[in-house]
Order: structure tokens, then C-alpha cells, then sequence
């Protein structure tokens, strides 16, 4: 099949990433990259880095911390960022560190709305980036699949989703006034299996909760939740168990659901996922609370 | 097959979908032709859709089904709430799936006249375009009209899908009469865009094949359909594994808009870009567009990790690589330039014909000011003269001077500089541009070139000042290189 002249469809995408980043690069003057520290920001960060080789990318990253993140996904995002040399902007919404914010007490919506849809918007707003890079990819979620890959956003950060620019060949439009900002979405046409495989194709290092291991976990309202921080209620602790369980999607630990699995490698997440019959985002609480509801959050603003 | 290899040799299985190919193809049809009950279909029988999704579907169905089945299959696959409970669908969707030989990303459009603009959006990146027939209407104005969009914009294959052969009873002769009527329309589309014979000047004329399904049973769409056995081809999905797209893209004439200037140090300095078309090795003789400067390449730098000191390079690079040049000579490049091998010569001009879809509900404004952008380059244009109008369903050719949203017409465009240019039909990364409108930001059209238009630039007429003051500056201020207007032709 590895004929001459003929890019593997891994390749492709590949180019195609590199393109969109570079277009950032060169057509913007204050452009950031979101890392969220799960699977595909790992992905989006080596592409930037083998983008602009042999240099560093000529934008920083940017992780929203609401401070309710994973022990391990900390650890990871310090660890790497120091090895790659980059820069890392770090936010955390002082108003919810203030109000003591805790999905445990205050629920997911309210939680996410101030600590991660207002805390990002305080952050670019501080920042004055004219051009956010995120992790999204277009096979996630239904209202996902019409999302451009720039992504014009108005002076409140606003998308409209029945007046989008038209997106054409590779060509794109990079035209802003003031206050106004775009979002890029260079994993767009990447699936969750072209992410797999490309990790475990190149080698690139991601947090381990991915990987199935002893855990203390407690079942709440059907999810099994990571029981490792003294935050949680204590009744709720009480009752965690250790089982071998592996996270799908990284995010506040309340809100992320574990499965309970005997992966311990690539292959095997990879089997484990085609395998399975139900998709990635089952695990988090956020999608569901209504139907549509990743428009809602996309309208106001979330990523 | 490959099932039984995910659970018992996934290394095994990993390795063989390392190589894959990637094929991208639009659907052109409307919701009453049965396009979302055939993407469902290849979704849900390549195992893309899973479990969770198809239970909030099946809820769904409940709520806001149109359909009498138990899965509305429109619902997984219309996106924003807004159109589901309009019921329609008013945006490109991309949608994705994978067989065990390629990966396919879906342009899923809307059908209907007043979404063209939708449809030549989704049709700007795919391969091939599937095209739907409903076996009891037959070609309709619509068919005509998806017919010329995806032939406009390059697509090279099309496959003609005549749907609901379950509902004319499986009949060979409804699909035999639709396929001669297909044909025959084909014929005078081809007529009327002027495929040139050699395929040099014109348009590439797309194959195009027929397949019989019924997307609703199934026939034929993955499996082989047992009520048509007078059907020798293959079934749709096998017929996308298998369709040769290797030849579609241009390896002989190498393009590389130049994208961005990389300096990490003051050793290095490359010109990243992505190969349009063509290929390139170290050593060969290059010339920058449009300043006509030659050099040789040094080093074909890849995108890479690596921290040692060894850059990681190779000796020879083609479309569709995203790749680093480095040139052996320090000469003057920015973004824009257009990198070209010295032996490949193409037309430099400031003028330009071109074929352009308007996509904005404000009008083109003649002599107005847009910025357009070609590859990674930006310029201003005005629109000259629009020499007609296409009516996209009788494809009749209209006066007008002016162009509404989702009207395509043949335009003249003056640049306020020269780019070097190639005609869409040749090379789509370089012939292809989009327009903006510099006061709302908004791309407004989509544009094709057909070829470096002929000046007619009246002569100017100047006055006996203007004169003076030429001659005078020539006079005192040779090192200016000031033209001498009274010899301009």
C-alpha cells in the first residue's frame, strides 16, 4: 500500500494541521493555543511543535485551571511544557476562587459556566489574542460537524451559527476588526481512531489516567468518580472502592466519568474503543444536561 | 474481517490501518431523495455510529420524527437544534467513517437551489461527488443543477446513485431509462462548460458511473442486493473503497505558495508552505514569482521533533506535504511569493478571468474594492465586467451586471498587482481564490480562475503637466527609473 508519491491518510491530516497552524502564525499577531492536557491537545502541541521546526511555536499555550482538574493532569502539563520549552499562560477565575466554587456544592452547570466558559473568556479578554487554537474535532458532537475551522467569534466571543463565513478549498479567511477573534480548528477533520493511532504511531506522551490502573473510584449518579482529593464530601469518600478503571475523556474530575477497563497500553485502549459501543463523550456530565446543549454552551462562548 | 482482528492481533490490525487513503465526496441530493437515510446508513454499517448516539436518536425519532421508520436517520445526522425542528438542513456538515481500505470525510449539503453556495463550499474540497436520483422522478431540474456545480468546481468522479428501486418494484428498465436520460443531460452540460478533448485547457470531464440502491433497505449500499441481480457493478461502499483517485492530483508542475518565513535563529531561515502540486528535490533550480529571482534548494526540511543538531530533511518532497525549503542563495522571499521549478513558465498578469459563485446576500458592485485571497496570497481587485451569468438549472448564459447570492457568473477582475497565475482546471491550489468584503470581513465569493484575461487598457490621455513633470523628474532624477509616459503603449 506504501506506494511513492502517495500520502497514508494519517499523513494527509498531518499536512493539513501543519497548514492551519502556520496560517495562524503568519496571519495573526496575537495567536494562542488552548491546552486542556487531555489526548487531543497532546496531539495539537506536537503537531505545533513539528510545525514550526526547527524553531518553537510563536504562540503560547493557554490552560484554563479550574482548579478542580486531576492531580495527574497538573503533573503532566508542568512536566511537558518544561521539556518542549514553550510557554504556558495558566488562568484561573479569580471571582470563583473568591466564591469558593465546588461542583460538589454549587453543580456541573454553574461550576463550568464561571470556572471554565468565564474563566476562558477573562483570559482572552486579558490576553487580547486575537486568534484561540483549540483541540475540537468535528466527529465529537452533532453541533460540531458544521463548525468551521476558523471560527469567527464576535467582540463578546460570540458564535453564530446561522452566519458563518463560507470556508472554501484550503483557503481561509483571517479578516478581523478590533476586539473581534477567531477560533481554530486544526484537529477538525481528525476522528477519535485518527487520534489513537497517530499517538501511537509517533510516540507522543499522554496523562496516565488514560491508561487502566487501580483506582479509588465512588459511584455517583451512575459515573464512577476519582476519589483522590480531600475536597470531596466526606460521605461521598467514605464509600470509594479501588478498581481498575481508565478515563475516555480528561476534565474536572467531579464531572468525568471513569470506565472500568484492563487496558494497560495503546493497543489496548485502541481495541478497547473499537470495540466498545458507546462514544467518547459519554463520560462527561456536561453533554447531557439538555439536548443541544454544546450549542448552548458554543453560543455563550464555551470552546 | 477486521473485526475479528481488533479482538484478537490489534498491533496486527493497527499496522494494516497505518496506510490508509483518504477520499473525500460530497452527497447531492435533498431530504427527499433519502441523502441522510444513505449517510445513516454508511455510518451506522461501517459501525461509525455507536450506541449512545443511536439511543438519543431513537428518543429523538419520538419527538421530532418525520419519518415512520424506527431510526429517523436525518436526526443523527442533522446537527443544530434549529434545523431540527425546522427540519431542514441549512449548512455544510462534515462527516466521517472508515472502511478497512480508506477513511472518508462527507461534504453533506442541502440540496435545494437557495443553499448553492453550501453545496460549491462542500464541493471545493471532495474528490468525488455522489450524486442522488429518486427512481420515481427521474433527472429533475435539481439533478442539472448538482450535475454543474460539482463539474464547475474540478470534482473528477461522480458516482449517479438512483435511489427507492425498492418502490418502482427493483425494475431494470426505470434504472436503464434514468441512466440514458443522465447520460444524454451529461453530454450537454460537458457541451456547455467546453471540456477541451485533450483536457489541457478545459475542464477534466469526470467519469461517471451508476449504481442502483435503496438506501432505506439497504440495497446495494454496502451489501450487494439480492432483488437486482441484473446489477453487475458493485455496491456503493466498494465502489468508494476501490475508485482510483491516485491519478486526481497534478505531481508534474510543482507549486509552493510560500506561507510563512521561519528565522528560530540566524542560521536557519526557511519558506514553510505547503505543496500544492507537483514535487520538488534538493538541488533543482527554482524561480520566486513574481519577482522572477532564481535559486537552487538547499534543504528540504520535514516537520519534525527532533532536538538534535542533524536537521531532519529529505531529498525529495510532493503535494500534498506541508514541507520547510531553504534555498541555497539569500534572496528576497516573503509570504505570498509563489515558488516555481525554472523550466514550469506560467503567466504573470494583473488581470484575470475567472468563474465566481457569489455567497454573500449583498450584492457584487462593480468597480467596487474587495481583497481577495489566492493561496497565501492577499490583493486588492475590482470586478471590470461580469460577461455573463450562468442560470445553474438551464445553464443558459444571462447578460447582467451584477451577481446575487448564489448566482455564478464569468468575471473579469483587475488586480492591484500582478500574480502569477495557473487556470483552476490545471492546478485547484493556485487557480482558486475566495473574495472579502473589506468593510464587513465577510468572504462573499468564491472564485475560479479561467486564464490571464487580455488587457484592453485604454490608452491614458495626459495633460501637458503631467507631461512636464514626467519629463522634468526624468530629466533631474535619473537613479528614480522613472518611465517616460509619452512612449507607454
Amino acid at each position: 500500500m506504501s506506494e511513492k508519491n502517495r500520502l497514508t491518510h494519517l499523513k494527509q491530516l498531518e499536512a493539513e494541521s501543519i497548514h492551519i497552524l502556520r496560517e495562524v502564525a503568519a496571519q495573526f499577531e496575537n495567536p494562542v493555543m488552548m491546552y486542556s492536557i487531555g489526548k487531543d491537545s497532546s496531539v495539537m502541541l506536537h503537531l505545533a511543535m513539528k510545525a514550526f521546526y526547527p524553531g518553537k511555536p510563536p504562540f503560547p499555550l493557554l490552560h484554563v485551571d479550574t482548579l478542580w482538574k486531576f492531580k495527574e493532569m497538573i503533573e503532566f502539563r508542568d512536566k511537558r511544557v518544561k521539556e518542549l520549552g514553550v510557554d504556558l499562560i495558566v488562568h484561573t477565575n479569580p471571582e470563583g476562587i473568591e466564591m469558593n466554587i465546588n461542583p460538589f456544592i454549587h453543580g456541573s452547570k454553574l461550576h463550568t459556566d464561571i470556572m471554565k466558559t468565564q474563566a476562558l473568556k477573562q483570559a482572552l479578554n486579558k490576553g487580547k489574542f486575537d486568534a484561540v487554537i483549540g483541540g475540537a474535532r468535528r466527529d465529537e458532537e452533532k453541533s460540531r460537524a458544521k463548525e468551521r475551522i476558523f471560527s469567527f467569534r464576535d467582540k463578546f466571543h460570540r458564535w453564530d451559527p446561522k452566519n458563518q463565513r463560507p470556508e472554501l478549498w484550503n483557503i481561509y479567511n483571517t479578516r478581523i476588526n478590533r476586539g473581534e477573534s477567531v477560533r481554530v480548528f486544526p484537529l477538525s477533520n481528525w476522528t477519535e481512531l485518527d487520534i489513537w493511532q497517530y499517538i501511537y504511531l509517533e510516540n507522543i506522551p499522554i496523562v496516565p489516567l488514560y491508561f487502566a490502573k487501580k483506582r479509588p473510584v465512588v459511584e455517583i449518579d451512575g459515573a464512577l468518580i476519582m476519589a483522590d482529593d480531600d475536597r470531596m464530601p466526606e460521605e461521598l469518600r467514605a464509600k470509594a472502592k479501588m478498581q481498575k478503571v481508565r478515563f475516555r475523556t480528561l476534565g474536572c474530575y467531579p464531572l468525568t466519568g471513569a470506565v472500568r477497563s484492563e487496558a494497560e497500553t495503546l493497543p489496548e485502549i485502541i481495541q478497547e474503543m473499537l470495540l466498545s459501543r458507546t462514544s467518547e463523550r459519554e463520560g462527561r456530565v456536561i453533554d447531557k444536561d439538555q439536548e443541544g446543549s454544546m450549542e448552548k454552551k458554543k453560543i455563550e462562548g464555551y470552546f | 474481517m477486521s473485526k475479528n482482528l481488533i479482538s484478537t492481533n490489534i498491533e496486527k490490525y493497527l499496522k494494516e490501518h497505518e496506510n490508509k487513503e483518504l477520499l473525500r465526496f460530497i452527497t447531492c441530493g435533498s431530504v427527499d431523495d433519502g441523502k441522510s437515510t444513505l449517510i445513516g446508513r454508511l455510518l451506522y454499517d461501517s459501525k461509525t455510529v455507536l450506541e449512545d448516539q443511536l439511543s438519543a436518536v431513537k428518543r429523538e425519532s419520538r419527538k421530532y420524527g418525520t419519518t415512520n421508520e424506527e431510526i429517523d436517520f436525518a436526526l443523527l445526522i442533522d446537527g443544530l437544534q434549529s434545523e431540527r425542528e425546522q427540519g431542514i438542513t441549512i449548512d455544510v456538515a462534515y462527516r466521517f467513517f472508515a472502511t478497512d481500505r480508506r477513511k472518508y470525510i462527507i461534504a453533506d449539503t442541502p440540496g435545494h437551489e437557495q443553499y448553492t453556495r453550501n453545496m460549491v463550499t462542500g464541493a471545493s474540497t471532495a474528490n468525488l461527488a455522489v450524486i442522488l436520483i429518486d427512481a420515481r422522478k427521474g433527472v429533475l431540474t435539481q439533478t442539472r443543477r448538482h450535475s454543474y456545480i460539482v463539474s464547475l468546481l474540478g470534482i473528477r468522479h461522480i458516482v449517479v446513485a438512483i435511489n427507492k428501486m425498492d418502490i418502482v418494484g427493483y425494475s431494470e428498465d426505470v434504472y436503464k431509462s434514468i441512466k440514458e436520460e443522465y447520460l444524454k443531460m451529461f453530454e450537454k452540460l460537458s457541451e456547455s462548460l467546453q471540456y477541451a478533448q485533450n483536457g489541457k485547457s478545459g475542464y477534466h470531464k469526470p467519469t461517471v458511473d451508476f449504481i442502483p440502491i435503496s438506501a432505506l433497505k439497504g440495497d446495494n449500499v454496502v451489501q450487494k442486493s439480492t432483488n437486482m441481480q441484473w446489477y453487475e457493478g458493485k455496491p456503493l461502499l466498494e465502489y468508494l473503497d476501490t475508485i482510483e483517485i491516485s491519478k486526481d492530483i497534478n505531481l508534474s508542475d510543482f507549486r509552493f505558495p510560500v506561507q510563512y518565513v521561519n528565522r528560530p535563529n540566524l542560521d536557519f531561515r526557511g519558506f514553510t508552505g505547503t505543496i500544492t502540486s507537483g514535487r520538488i528535490r534538493v538541488g533543482e533550480e527554482i524561480t520566486v514569482l513574481p519577482s522572477g529571482k532564481k535559486s537552487r534548494i538547499k534543504e528540504i526540511v520535514l516537520p519534525s521533533l527532533e532536538s538534535g543538531s542533524e536537521l531532519v530533511t529529505t531529498p525529495e518532497a510532493f503535494a500534498p506535504m506541508a514541507v520547510t525549503l531553504t534555498l541555497e542563495d539569500e534572496i528576497d522571499i516573503s509570504r505570498g511569493d509563489l515558488i516555481v521549478h525554472s523550466n514550469n513558465s506560467l503567466t504573470t498578469s494583473d488581470s484575470i478571468e475567472a468563474m465566481i459563485v457569489w455567497m454573500d446576500e449583498k450584492a457584487l458592485e462593480l468597480g467596487r474594492e474587495y481583497e481577495i485571497k489566492r493561496a497565501t496570497t492577499s490583493l486588492n481587485a475590482i470586478f471590470e465586467e461580469i460577461a455573463f451569468k450562468k442560470d445553474v438549472n438551464s445553464w443558459e448564459e444571462i447578460k447582467t451586471d451584477t451577481l446575487e447570492l448564489n448566482e455564478i457568473g464569468k468575471c473579469r477582475l483587475l488586480l492591484t498587482r500582478p500574480i502569477a497565475c495557473d487556470p483552476y482546471s490545471k492546478i485547484k491550489g493556485t487557480g482558486s481564490f475566495i473574495v472579502i468584503d473589506k468593510i464587513t470581513n465577510h468572504t462573499v465569493a468564491a472564485g475560479m480562475i479561467l486564464d490571464a484575461a487580455k488587457r484592453e487598457r485604454k490608452k491614458r490621455v495626459y495633460t501637458e503637466a503631467e507631461i512636464e513633470l514626467n519629463r522634468y523628474i526624468r530629466k533631474h532624477f535619473p537613479e528614480w527609473g522613472c518611465a517616460n509616459i509619452e512612449e507607454i503603449k
